[in-house]
């Protein structure tokens, strides 16, 4: 039944449903209500799972890694400082190749303290060789979590993956949610390099320059191969469930001379920018940006292009703005906006639009449209 | 799109009175979305949390800016907010208490939740619910329908008292 969720709660009810064996966590605001809520289903025997309530976020990581070289499905969520305090497990997990599913609620980072929305801490985890995804509604954190499972545990992938959600924005909104049966969405997982616990054998002692560079290629060969599977997850929620995702979600974009690229709640609330535009006769679309790594392809050649950083490359740029220029040969007019939870609306995102200066460079609130 | 914006103290249940007026919207077979305003709130500070209603699915995360309806669950933050800011032209109030005539010129109807509340006991922690009796408010007014006020309020509490509650709100309020 339609029901009011979280995008939290959303995640925790994928969870649930995904059926994990093992959840390490380490409560953090904005996140802390994914936990909570895993925690009461353990507690109440809803899910049958292991829930290790560690020290801290690296061990959070830590026991995820332990639990997931045994074969088993795990899970852990996260957020801004966390995520970076499990940093150096981030890059350990990806590099193992456990298919570990991340939630991590995007927060910015202090000082000064904060607690709202921004991209920049998951932008710091995205050279570690995980998926990343990012997710603009309630339902689309649920339905994308489902998804995750599978896709990391392919056996053309076998790579973690982290599934993002705006602070606040997202985690703590409230909207409808319609949970489903996974059934076989999800098969069973088999991890060819388990560790079996009752014959324990390891590996990964001091590895030398020609395996870790082959290590290091196979890490990519799998990250490239993700892109049919990440596809056909899209194409299996489909035909199963009735909901339709890509790579980017593409709003009006066929006939449009200026494109707004985004990603998360900002993606979602373009749109409504975008019809507004259409309304004065302005051509314009919007690409929302789902999978960031890998890092999908977009159609700009011809258009003007808004792209919308809610994150920061000091001494280098947006990071959207420069990997569209990268990519795609664009020459973006860069908005840097929302950071810290920066309010954005779709009045604002309009006028990025209308006074979009191609190639430079604009911090929303200092530089213009103030 | 019918924007809500509700104005209370935080511990009230203001967020949860927005969760619910979603879910009754949602009951009625609209789109609807809740989120509150995080700030450096606390127990007893001044909250804000906003509701959307449509017909399509709702798209927008931002702030309520031009709110078409405001309910105000604790009239003590009058004193300190401004809760008529930005409200549309021809947008209407919902006020916790009494009230003689409109404020600013914006049609105001007032039901004594709190009194609701005490009369049936409701109250935890030594806190009146008001989140319960004003989704009866909001019913008579015609933003949800009764039956969905009902469903919503049973589907978040197990308390028969909460459906009362809401019927007194409904009786009491003057259209």
């Amino acid at each position: 039944m339609l029901t009011v969720a979280t995008g939290n709660k959303a995640v925790a009810a994928a969870v649930k449903e995904a059926r994990p064996a093992v959840i390490a966590a380490y409560p953090i605001t904005p996140q802390t209500e994914i936990v909570e809520q895993i925690a009461e289903y353990v507690s109440s025997g809803a899910m049958a799972a292991q829930y290790i309530p560690v020290e801290s976020e690296h061990s959070a990581m830590a026991a995820c890694i332990g639990a997931s070289i045994t074969g088993v499905r795990t899970f852990t969520a996260t957020s801004s400082h966390g995520l970076l305090y499990m940093h150096e497990m981030v890059n350990w997990a990806a590099g193992a190749r456990l298919p570990i599913v991340m939630a991590n609620v995007n927060r910015a980072l202090g000082p000064g303290w904060n607690i709202w929305a921004e991209h920049t801490d998951a932008f710091q985890e995205r050279d570690t060789g995980w998926l990343q995804v990012y997710v603009s509604t309630v339902q689309e954190a649920y339905d994308t979590t489902l998804m995750a499972f599978r896709i990391a545990e392919h056996e053309d992938v076998l790579l973690p993956v982290m599934v993002n959600l705006d602070g606040f924005l997202l985690s703590h909104s409230m909207q409808p949610l319609l949970e489903v049966e996974a059934g076989d969405f999800i098969p069973p997982m088999h991890l060819p390099h388990a560790i079996d616990p009752a014959s324990p054998a390891g590996y990964g002692t001091l590895t030398g320059p020609e395996d870790y560079f082959r290590l290091r290629w196979d890490m990519e060969r799998s990250m490239r191969d993700s892109v049919p599977v990440i596809r056909d997850a899209h194409d299996a929620f489909a035909r199963q469930f009735g909901r339709s995702y890509g790579f980017l979600d593409e709003y009006r974009c066929e006939d449009a001379d200026v494109v707004v690229v985004a990603m998360g709640t900002l993606g979602m609330e373009a749109q409504v920018a975008v019809d507004q535009l259409r309304n004065e006769g302005i051509k314009a679309g919007c690409m929302r940006i789902r999978w960031f790594r890998p890092f999908p392809h977009l159609d700009l050649k011809g258009r003007d292009v808004v792209a919308i950083d809610r994150d920061y490359s000091f001494g280098f740029g947006g990071v959207i703005a420069r990997s569209l220029q990268a990519t795609e040969r664009a020459e973006p007019y860069s908005v840097i906006a929302g950071l810290g939870g920066q309010e954005v609306t779709y009045d604002d995102i309009v006028g990025f639009v209308r006074e979009r200066k191609p190639g430079e460079e604009c911090w929303f609130g200092v530089d213009a449209h103030v | 799109m019918y924007e809500v914006r509700i104005h209370s103290r935080g511990g009230q249940g203001g967020v949860t009175a927005a969760r619910m007026l979603a879910l009754a919207a949602i009951r009625d077979g609209k789109y609807a979305t809740a989120c509150p305003f995080y700030g450096a709130e606390r127990r007893g500070a001044p909250v804000v949390s906003y509701v959307r209603i449509d017909d399509r699915p709702v798209r927008v995360s931002s702030q309520i800016r031009n709110p078409d309806l405001v309910i105000v669950l604790d009239r003590s933050v009058m004193d300190t907010v401004d809760v008529l800011h930005g409200i549309k032209p021809g947008g209407r109030v919902l006020l916790n208490g009494t009230m003689n005539g409109d404020l600013q010129g914006h049609r105001t109807y007032a039901v004594d939740l709190t009194g609701i509340a005490l009369r049936l006991n409701l109250v935890v922690a030594g806190s009146p619910i008001l989140n319960t009796p004003v989704l009866g408010a909001l019913a008579k007014m015609g933003i949800i329908s009764v039956a969905s006020a009902k469903m919503a309020i049973s589907e978040m509490f197990t308390d028969e008292r909460n459906v009362k509650a809401a019927e007194a709100a409904y009786q009491e309020l003057m259209l």
